[in-house]
C-alpha cells in the first residue's frame, strides 16, 4: 500500500528519486481512495517551476476537486500525458501508471523534509 | 424477444431512448411554413451563406415530435406527480393560474423595447410586485431585474460594494459567511472581488457569536447570512449578529433562499439586515421548470435604494387617474416608468428581469393574500417539524430542537449499519418520493435534508413518515436492495465517473 | 368529515383540526411555540397586503392588466434590437404544458429526472449543430449574461486581463459584461474595426468580442475578426442571432472559440425581456473553464444509456469560491421550448425563417429607402433582418405616430445615428403589415400627422 523507496508529504504526495536528481510525483494510495472516481488531472506544463509543499495542479473526482501540493521543488521535466484519456489510472496504480509528473530536483536535502513509509502511515491512524 | 417490443403498455416506450437525430428520416417535416409575400430580394455573397446540407437538424413528423418529447416528460419526478421534499428548494404546487396569465397575449407578446405608456399593464404589474416584496421584508427598496438567486445575491453584493466606495470605505473586502452556506454565496462574493472568511456554527447550530466577533474588523464588507439557516433554524441572536457587523462598519446581506418561513412572522429589515433576495421560484411558487428560470428580486433599505440595479419601476406624482378610469386606459396619462435609479450598480442582464416569472409571483401573491402568505409560513413548519417529530426515533437530528421549514436529519445510524444517505435517497425514488437534499449543508454528516412544504397534506406525510421507517427496516433486512436503488426507474444508477472522464455532450453520428 | 369553516386555502390541504393533531404529535401546545427564536418584539409583523383574492376574481384582474399592454400579437411590431418576434409552432406550447417538465427541479438525481436530461441533451445538440461548434452548455440565463460570461471564460482559457469588445456591439452587451466583470481584475474597452484589422491589439488582450449581425443588423467580417485575434493571440468570442445562423454561415466554420447568442428567437415569446435562455458554446477543449450546466451521456448499472450531469466540480456546489461562475440555473425549461422549436422547425423549417425574415426585411429596406426624405442607413454592407433608416423628423415623433395607427414602429437609435431608427422585419410581418408601414412612414414623411 505504502512502498518503502518512496518519500511521501502531509498532503498525500508522494515522490521517488531514482537516477540523478529526478523525482517522479504521485498521490498516495490514501488520497486517491479518499477522493474516489478520479475524473481529472490538472497537469503542470513542462518546464514550469514547482516549489515544495505549494499548488502544483488540482484533481478532481465527480463531486471534490482538491489542490495537488508538490513534495519538491524542482522544475517539471514530464507529466503523465496518458491521464488525459484515462485519469483512473490514478486509482488503479498510483504509484506506477498513475504518476502525475517528473521534477528535476533544484534541491535533494529538501527529501529530509518528507516521510518514510513507516512515519507516513502512522499520520494515517 | 426483438428489441423494443415489451408486452407491458407502460413501459413499452420508456426503454426506446434513441435521440431526435437517430429517429429523424430525410424528407420528414413537423411543421409548413408559408411562401414568401413579397418579391425575392438578391441573395448576399456565396462566401457568407451556408451550404445547404451543414444544418444536421432533425427532421420528424409533428406526431413524432408530440411523442419524443411526451415520452421524455414521463421519465421525469414532478410536484404535479410526486412528494418532493428536497430540502431549501421548497418544491411547493406551483399554481396553474399563474401559468395562464403569464401566457395572456398582453404580457407574453410584449417587447422589451416598447415605450413605456404602450406597457403601463406590465409596468404596473412590475411596481405592485415591488411594493409587496417591500412590505414582505420590511426592505422598502426592490429591484426585480436579477434572473435568479445568484444573480440577486450577486446584484445585492454590488450594491454593498457601491454604498461602501461612496462611504470611502472601498477597502472593505471581505464577505464572512457561515460554515453552513450554500455554494453560490462564496461564489457569488469571489465574483464580486470579496476574500471569503468562514464563521463557525455553534453546536447549537447557530452562528458561533464570538469567532463572528473576532472576525468582524475593519475590512468587513459584508456578511452574508441565510434565514432561516440551512440547518432549519431560525438564528435567535440576529440582533446582536447584526449589531456586531453594523458596529464594525459592515452590511448585513440575508440570502432569501428560506423566505417561505418567514411570511407574516417576522421581516428581515425589522431584524437590520440591509440587503436580501427572494427566489420567487422558491416561496413564490413559480414553477422550477426542471432547473429554471428563475427570477431573483433584490430588497434593500431606504438608504441602499440608489444603488439597485437598471431599471427600477417608478410612479409618477402627476395626475394619476382613478382605477375606476381604466377602461380609458390608452388615453390616459402614464403612470408607471421603467428609470435607472441615481448610483445604480448597471444593468446586469439584457432587460427588466425574468417578466413571465414576476407575474407569475404577482398572480400568486394576489391569490393568497397577506393573511393567506402568512398561512403558508405556518403550515410550512408545522408539517417540517411533524415530519421531525415523526421521524427523530429513526433518524438523528442535525440539531436537536424544534426547526422552521425544514429539518435536516442525519443519516449517521444507517450509515453506520452499511448504507449511506446516498443509498436512503435513491430508494425513496422506488417509493415514487422525490429524494431529500443530501450532503448539505457540509457540516453535518450524512446529512438528509427535508422540506415539505404548505402544499402537502397530511396523509403524504403520514406516507413519507412510513416509507422511511421502511427503508430503515430494510437497511437491516435487506440492505443491497437499498444500496444498489432505484430498481424502478428508467435508469438504474448511471456511471458519472466515465461521463466525467469522457464527456459526451452532444449526439454525433454513429462512426461505421 | 371536514367542515367548511374548517379548511384553509385551496393551495393549502391541512385543516385546522389536523393541524392541531400534528402540533400534538409535535408536542406543542399552539403554533406560537415553533417560532420562540424570532425576536419577540418583531414576531407576527402582519402583511399589509391585500386580501386574498379568487381565482376568477384574480384572473379577471390580471386580463385587464394585460389588455392595457399594446402587444406585437395585435398589431404588426418592427421592433428588433435584441428581442424578435418571430413564429412560435404550436408544438413548444403543447409539450410547454406538461407538468412533468415544468414543475420538476434541477435534475440533481438523474434517475429520476431523465426527462429533463434527455430534453436538454437534445437542447446542446440542437445548439451546437446551429452555431457548428463542438459544444454548447446547458444553457444560461440570456444572451447578454452568456456573452459576459464569455469574455470572462476567455480571460481564464488566455490567462490575459483585456476583455476588448468592438465597438458595433449593442451597449447593453459593453454594460452586462462591465457589470460582470468590475471586480474581476480584468479590463473591458471597446476596440474599433480598424484597429482590429490593422492588427493594433494590445499583447494582454484575452479575446476580441463582437456582435454579428451587430447593433445596427450588418454582418461583420467574422473570418477577418477571428484571424486577427488569433495573431494576437486572442480568443475570438462572437454574439450572434441564431436565426441568421439557418442562412449564414456559423462562427465554427470561422473557427470563433467562443459564441453566444440570445436563445429567445427559438420558440420563446417576447414576454418584456424575460424569461430568456442564454446561449453558449465553445470548443472540446476549452469545456473545463465553461460556466453552467453540462449534460453528459452515459451509461447505467445496467448497460444502458442515461443522461446526467456532468463536469460537475466547474461549478459553485463544489468550488464554491473558486467556480467558474455563481450561476445555478440552466434556464432548462426556456431551453426545452428552444429544444421543441428545433425539433419541429428542422433544417428547412430554420432555413425558411431566416430566408423570409431576410427577403421581407430587404423588401422593407427598398421601399423607405424609396420615400423621399428616408434613407437606409449604412451602405451596401450585408444585412440580415435588421437595419438602421434615417428618419426625416425625430424617431420618438415617427414612433408616436405609428402607434397612432396600430404600429409598433423600430427603436429610437438617434444617439448613434442622426434621427436613426432600427427596424426588424421578420417572418411574422405580413406583406399587408409592411405595406402599411411603408404608407405610413411616407405619409408621417410629407408632413401628414395622422
Amino acid at each position: 500500500m505504502y512502498p518503502d523507496d518512496l518519500k511521501y508529504s502531509s498532503e498525500h504526495e508522494w515522490a521517488r528519486v531514482g537516477d540523478g536528481d529526478v523525482a517522479e510525483v504521485g498521490i498516495t494510495n490514501f488520497a486517491q481512495d479518499t477522493l474516489g472516481d478520479v475524473v481529472f488531472v490538472e497537469l503542470p506544463e513542462i518546464g514550469s517551476k514547482v516549489d515544495q509543499f505549494d499548488k502544483f495542479g488540482e484533481i478532481e473526482s465527480v463531486k471534490a476537486v482538491s489542490d495537488l501540493f508538490s513534495p519538491v521543488s524542482g522544475t517539471v521535466t514530464a507529466v503523465n500525458e496518458e491521464l488525459e484519456q484515462s485519469p483512473e489510472l490514478v486509482n488503479s496504480d498510483p504509484y506506477g501508471d498513475g504518476w502525475i509528473m517528473e521534477v528535476q530536483l533544484d534541491d535533494p536535502s529538501e527529501l529530509d523534509e518528507l516521510m518514510d513509509s513507516q512515519t507516513y502511515q502512522g499520520t494515517l491512524e | 424477444m426483438s428489441d423494443g417490443v415489451v408486452p407491458n403498455a407502460s413501459v413499452a416506450d420508456m426503454h426506446d431512448r434513441r435521440l431526435l437525430m437517430d429517429r429523424s428520416v430525410s424528407g420528414r417535416r413537423a411543421i409548413e411554413m408559408p411562401t414568401a409575400d413579397v418579391p425575392l430580394a438578391e441573395m448576399p455573397n456565396d462566401d457568407l451563406l451556408r451550404d445547404a446540407d451543414d444544418l444536421q437538424l432533425p427532421e420528424m413528423s409533428q406526431p413524432d415530435v408530440i411523442r419524443y418529447f411526451t415520452l421524455l416528460s414521463r421519465l421525469n419526478f414532478s410536484i404535479d406527480t410526486n412528494f418532493y421534499p428536497l430540502g431549501s428548494c421548497t418544491m411547493k404546487y406551483n399554481p396553474k393560474l399563474n401559468d395562464q396569465v403569464a401566457s395572456m397575449g398582453g404580457f407574453a407578446n410584449i417587447h422589451p423595447l416598447q415605450t413605456d405608456d404602450s406597457v403601463q399593464g406590465a409596468l404596473e404589474v412590475m411596481f405592485e410586485l415591488q411594493q409587496w416584496l417591500g412590505e414582505a421584508t420590511a426592505l422598502p427598496g426592490v429591484g426585480l431585474a436579477p434572473l435568479a438567486g445568484a444573480q440577486g445575491e450577486y446584484a445585492g453584493l454590488l450594491i454593498a460594494r457601491a454604498a461602501l466606495e461612496m462611504r470611502g470605505e472601498s477597502h472593505r473586502n471581505v464577505a464572512l459567511i457561515p460554515d453552513s452556506a450554500h455554494g453560490t454565496n462564496p461564489a457569488s462574493a469571489a465574483m464580486a472581488g470579496l476574500d471569503v472568511v468562514t464563521v463557525k456554527t455553534d453546536e447549537f447550530g447557530n452562528v458561533d457569536v464570538e469567532d463572528l466577533r473576532a472576525k468582524a474588523d475593519e475590512n468587513a464588507c459584508v456578511f452574508m447570512l441565510t434565514i432561516p439557516s440551512t440547518l432549519g433554524l431560525f438564528e435567535p441572536n440576529i440582533i446582536e449578529i447584526n449589531n456586531i457587523i453594523h458596529d464594525a462598519g459592515g452590511l448585513v446581506y440575508a440570502d432569501g433562499a428560506n423566505l417561505n418561513a418567514l411570511l407574516g412572522l417576522v421581516k428581515l429589515g425589522d431584524l437590520g439586515v440591509d440587503i436580501c433576495h427572494s427566489n420567487l421560484h422558491k416561496t413564490f411558487s413559480t414553477p422550477h421548470g426542471g432547473g429554471g428560470p428563475g427570477a431573483g428580486p433584490v430588497m434593500v433599505t431606504e438608504e441602499l435604494a440608489s444603488f439597485l440595479p437598471e431599471p427600477v419601476v417608478v410612479k409618477s406624482d402627476g395626475d394619476v387617474p382613478s382605477p375606476a378610469r381604466r377602461e380609458r386606459a390608452r388615453v390616459r396619462a402614464q403612470q408607471y416608468h421603467l428609470t435607472r435609479p441615481d448610483n445604480s450598480i448597471g444593468k446586469i442582464n439584457g432587460f427588466h428581469g425574468s417578466f413571465s416569472i414576476l407575474v407569475r409571483a404577482y398572480t400568486y401573491m394576489q391569490s393568497l393574500g397577506g393573511d393567506g402568505l402568512r398561512a403558508v409560513s405556518e403550515n410550512a413548519l408545522i408539517n417540517a417539524n411533524y415530519i421531525q417529530a415523526r421521524l427523530r426515533d429513526r433518524f438523528d437530528l442535525a440539531v436537536d430542537r424544534l426547526c422552521m421549514h425544514e429539518t435536516v436529519l442525519s443519516g449517521k445510524r444507517q450509515a453506520d449499519r452499511g448504507v449511506p444517505a446516498l443509498s436512503i435517497a435513491k430508494r425513496l425514488l422506488d417509493y415514487g418520493i422525490h429524494a431529500p437534499t443530501m450532503y448539505f449543508p457540509l457540516i453535518v454528516p450524512e446529512a438528509l435534508m427535508v422540506e415539505p412544504t404548505e402544499t402537502e397534506s397530511k396523509e403524504t406525510l403520514d406516507r413519507f413518515v412510513a416509507v422511511m421507517q421502511v427503508i430503515d427496516d430494510e437497511i437491516d433486512n435487506d440492505p443491497d436492495t437499498v444500496n444498489h436503488a432505484p430498481h424502478t426507474l428508467p435508469n438504474t444508477r448511471l456511471d458519472e465517473a466515465t461521463a466525467a472522464r469522457r464527456p459526451v455532450l452532444r449526439w454525433q453520428a454513429e462512426k461505421d | 368529515m371536514t367542515s367548511k369553516a374548517d379548511t384553509t386555502h385551496p393551495f393549502i390541504p391541512n385543516t385546522a383540526s389536523e393541524r392541531a393533531q400534528m402540533l400534538a404529535t409535535i408536542g406543542v401546545e399552539d403554533f406560537d411555540a415553533l417560532i420562540t427564536d424570532i425576536p419577540e418584539q418583531h414576531r407576527n409583523s402582519s402583511l399589509r397586503l391585500p386580501d386574498a383574492a379568487s381565482e376568477l376574481e384574480v384572473a379577471t384582474r390580471m386580463q385587464a392588466l394585460a389588455a392595457l399592454n399594446q402587444d406585437a400579437g395585435t398589431r404588426p411590431s418592427f421592433l428588433g434590437a435584441g428581442a424578435y418576434h418571430h413564429f412560435i409552432p404550436s408544438t413548444v406550447g403543447a409539450i410547454l404544458q406538461r407538468g412533468e417538465f415544468v414543475t420538476s427541479y434541477t435534475p440533481y438525481q438523474p434517475e429520476a429526472a431523465q426527462g429533463v436530461l434527455q430534453s436538454g441533451f437534445e437542447f446542446q445538440s440542437a445548439v451546437a449543430q446551429i452555431f457548428g461548434m463542438e459544444v454548447a452548455n446547458a444553457g444560461m440565463y440570456d444572451g447578454p449574461t452568456a456573452f459576459a460570461e464569455a469574455g470572462l471564460m476567455a480571460a481564464r482559457v488566455s490567462r490575459r486581463n483585456r476583455i476588448l469588445i468592438l465597438d458595433t456591439a449593442d451597449k447593453r452587451l459593453f454594460e452586462v459584461a462591465e457589470a460582470y466583470a468590475r471586480y474581476q481584475q480584468v479590463e473591458i474597452e471597446a476596440i474599433s474595426r480598424e484597429s482590429v484589422l490593422n492588427g493594433d491589439i494590445p499583447d494582454d488582450a484575452a479575446c476580441i468580442a463582437f456582435q454579428s449581425p451587430n447593433f445596427l443588423g450588418r454582418i461583420e467580417d467574422v473570418q477577418a475578426l477571428t484571424d486577427a485575434a488569433h495573431a494576437a493571440g486572442a480568443l475570438s468570442v462572437m454574439h450572434t442571432y441564431p436565426t441568421a445562423l439557418g442562412m449564414f454561415k456559423s462562427p465554427g466554420e470561422f473557427g470563433v472559440d467562443i459564441a453566444t447568442a440570445e436563445g429567445q428567437p427559438l420558440g420563446v415569446p417576447l414576454t418584456f425581456g424575460g424569461a430568456y435562455v442564454g446561449l453558449f458554446t465553445t470548443k472540446q477543449r476549452f469545456i473545463r473553464q465553461l460556466p453552467g450546466r453540462i449534460i453528459g451521456r452515459t451509461s447505467d448499472t445496467l448497460g444502458r444509456t442515461g443522461y446526467t450531469l456532468t463536469l460537475q466540480t466547474r461549478e459553485q456546489h463544489i468550488r464554491r469560491e473558486r467556480a467558474t461562475s455563481n450561476i445555478c440555473t440552466s434556464t432548462q425549461l426556456i431551453g426545452l421550448m428552444v429544444a421543441v422549436y428545433c425539433a419541429t422547425m428542422g433544417p428547412s423549417g430554420l432555413r425558411k425563417v431566416a430566408e423570409l425574415s431576410y427577403h421581407k426585411a430587404h423588401y422593407v429596406a427598398n421601399a423607405i429607402g424609396a420615400l423621399p426624405g428616408w434613407s437606409v442607413f449604412g451602405g451596401t454592407g450585408t444585412f440580415f433582418n435588421e437595419f438602421a433608416v434615417e428618419c426625416p423628423i425625430a424617431p420618438r415623433s415617427v414612433n408616436r405616430l405609428l402607434a397612432e395607427r396600430g404600429i409598433i414602429g423600430g427603436l429610437d437609435v438617434s444617439d448613434v445615428v442622426p434621427n436613426g431608427m432600427l427596424l426588424c422585419v421578420t417572418e411574422m410581418n405580413s406583406r399587408q403589415d409592411i405595406d402599411r408601414l411603408v404608407d405610413a412612414l411616407s405619409d408621417i414623411g410629407n408632413g401628414g400627422a395622422a
